[in-house]
């Protein structure tokens, strides 16, 4: 199995290494930046496959490394990484193109296995961000004719067990399906949650001055 | 009969709720220990004499200042009081014509005008001094009545409403007095020159000082913010010395590390209540930051991170209160026996349900042969479910750990 290429943004130096010191075991880190500029050239020079992007940082943090990078065509896979608890950060960051979000105090060893499993095409759910989720799609759709404005029960019991602190295998366990279903069932939440129109999610999207 | 119960008040005041318009004749009275109808008399003799004794009323009535009132009785208000308004004001002016008509007068030029100034003045000092004289809802339909308007209308614009009227009013009969006088006088043409000059220097005076005058306000306003901004640096300072310095100064003199890292947890939730606004742990009244609040006392008892996902919310009632008192034995046993291993509780409250999973990774164990003596899974957590309609389950397997899963209608039905 060959360990994707990772890029480590985020504004504070000692999180930076103490990160890169527990990823080096498990994969190749390209880089790190501290600012968006920095961010931004590092992808466009190293061509990373994942970039670790922590949400909150000066100059827009990781929404806006995410908009100037795919303003130069360049779509690396993105893992938000975050001490952040905010619903609407987390949710901005996701709707911009991040395929996943774990917070900061995440283990080292499910870190790398998360950045593996965004670099195989896969959405990575920490129980906190499918917390959010569960929210923003709770209560009745607002335009029901779009199947992308609620969860499905499926989806929902999957993003449910996610919250419990299920890993995807276990999940696939207590629901008899395979793992693949289950990661079919979340990457298709993860797409519900970038395209819908669900008034909470424009609300926060709206919040963050990012529009629609 | 009129002996007061009050005591003696050395300072002269009105009583306005042993009175019978403000409490003038009332104060004076009990001021000097007189009887109140003698001194009421004295007025009604001044008042045969040109009137006198009306304007002294008002002068007392707007100079002396209200004594503590017992609320026993205000004045009028509403609609009443636009009648009663009216009813003074026309007997008041029979009497003055019978005075006029007797011959008993000073002259028209200065009675009327008078008369106007008074009540106009009245009307002003009683809508400035008092704006909340009146109970809020005999207000409104002052307000409504005076604006013609419907009494719809909140309370706050109503009392507004019915202050700005009355001062408006209050200010066109003081006009109103001023020009009669002149007029009466023969020197309004007079006052119209002087008018025009007091208004050209005013224009002169504004041109040359507006810089200035601007200048001032904006730096006051400036220095207000500044002072706003500086407040809120300091209470952010404050809070931070107490809580973020205080750990960082424990972090520095401990050795172990799981009590570093348990410092660290309690310091994080600490904080994250604090920035997103929510109440202190201790003074929870919803389900959420209880819920988060007993997770944290779980965590620093027994040193295992405890993480709390919490969707939707709600109030704390009898049957949620039971829930978080069952989760925290829950997360105890999980944090316990749980061999080290970080506890996840995810709570939903939806749809009129509570419910709530704890879990964690430990070696599990097998319900059923859970000795009787322990109480905590028996009572605390199935036996505390049942009671209050709900239930509990708990799954355990040496491969995923244990999960204690608790459902409960959202309110009490009992």
């Amino acid at each position: 199995m060959s360990s994707p290429r990772v890029l480590i943004v985020d504004d504070h130096q000692l999180f930076r290494s103490g990160v890169r010191s527990e990823l080096e075991r498990h994969l190749e880190i390209t880089g790190e930046a501290g600012t968006v500029e920095e961010a931004v050239s590092a992808i466009a020079d190293d061509n990373p496959e994942v970039v670790l992007l922590d949400v909150h940082m000066p100059d827009g943090g990781g929404v806006e490394v995410i908009r100037r990078a795919a303003e130069r065509d360049m779509r690396p896979c993105y893992l938000a990484l975050s001490v952040s608890d905010a619903a609407e950060d987390v949710i901005a960051v996701i709707r911009a193109g991040a395929r996943g979000y774990v917070t900061k105090n995440i283990a080292p060893e499910e870190l790398a296995d998360a950045v593996r499993r965004v670099h195989d095409g896969d959405a990575v759910f920490s129980p906190r961000l499918a917390g959010f989720v569960l929210d923003a799609f709770a209560g009745p759709a607002p335009h029901p004719e779009t199947e992308l404005d609620a969860l499905t029960p499926r989806e929902r019991e999957i993003i449910q067990h996610i919250a419990r602190g299920y890993m995807y295998k276990e999940i696939a366990l207590r629901l008899e399906i395979s793992p693949k279903t289950v990661e079919a069932h979340v990457s298709s939440v993860l797409r519900k949650l970038q395209l819908s129109s669900r008034h909470e999610l424009t609300r926060w999207a709206a919040d963050r001055g990012l529009g629609l | 009969m009129t002996t007061d119960s009050q005591p003696s008040a050395r300072a002269l005041r009105r009583d306005p709720s042993g009175g019978w318009l403000g409490g003038v004749c009332a104060g004076i009275a009990l001021r000097y220990g007189v009887d109140r109808t003698l001194v009421r008399l004295v007025f009604v003799v001044a008042t045969a004499a040109g009137g006198f004794g009306v304007a002294l009323y008002a002068l007392g009535w707007l100079v002396i200042p209200a004594g503590p009132s017992t609320g026993r009785r205000r004045l009028p208000t509403g609609r009443g009081a636009v009648e009663v308004a009216l009813g003074t004001g026309l007997l008041l002016l029979s009497v003055l014509l019978t005075f006029r008509g007797l011959g008993i007068w000073f002259s028209d030029a200065i009675v009327w005008p008078l008369v106007l100034i008074a009540s106009g003045g009245a009307l002003i000092w009683r809508g400035s001094g008092t704006p909340v004289a009146a109970t809020p809802q005999a207000d409104v339909p002052t307000a409504a009545l005076l604006k013609g308007e419907t009494e719809e209308r909140s309370r706050e614009p109503g009392r507004t409403a019915a202050a700005i009227s009355r001062t408006g009013i209050g200010i066109a009969l003081v006009i109103a007095a001023g020009l009669a006088f002149l007029q009466a006088t023969g020197a309004l043409s007079a006052a119209r020159d002087v008018l025009l000059a007091v208004v050209a220097a005013v224009v002169v005076l504004g041109v040359i000082f507006a810089p200035w005058i601007l200048r001032l306000v904006r730096s006051l306003t400036e220095e207000r913010s500044e002072r706003i901004r500086s407040q809120e640096r300091a209470e952010v300072a404050a809070h931070l010395h107490d809580s973020v310095l205080q750990t960082l100064a424990l972090v520095q003199r401990s050795d172990d590390p799981q009590e570093v890292a348990a410092l660290a947890r309690r310091q994080e939730r600490e904080l994250r209540a604090w920035l997103s606004g929510r109440p202190p742990a201790g003074q929870a009244a919803r389900l959420a930051a209880a819920l988060e609040s007993a997770a944290a006392d779980v965590e620093e008892r027994h040193g295992v991170p405890v993480e709390v996902v919490v969707v939707g919310d709600s109030d704390l009632d009898s049957n949620a209160e039971a829930v978080v008192a069952a989760t925290r034995e829950a997360m105890t046993n999980a944090a316990k026996f749980g061999a080290g291993s970080p506890v996840d509780v995810y709570a939903e409250s939806s749809d009129g349900r509570l419910h709530v999973f704890i879990r964690d990774r430990g070696p599990g164990f097998d319900p059923a042969t859970l000795p009787a003596d322990r109480r905590g899974v028996r009572e605390s957590i199935v036996g505390r479910m049942q009671r209050h309609g709900g239930r509990a389950q708990i799954a355990s397997s040496p491969a995923s750990g244990t999960e204690v899963e608790l459902e409960l209608p959202a309110r009490s039905d009992r």
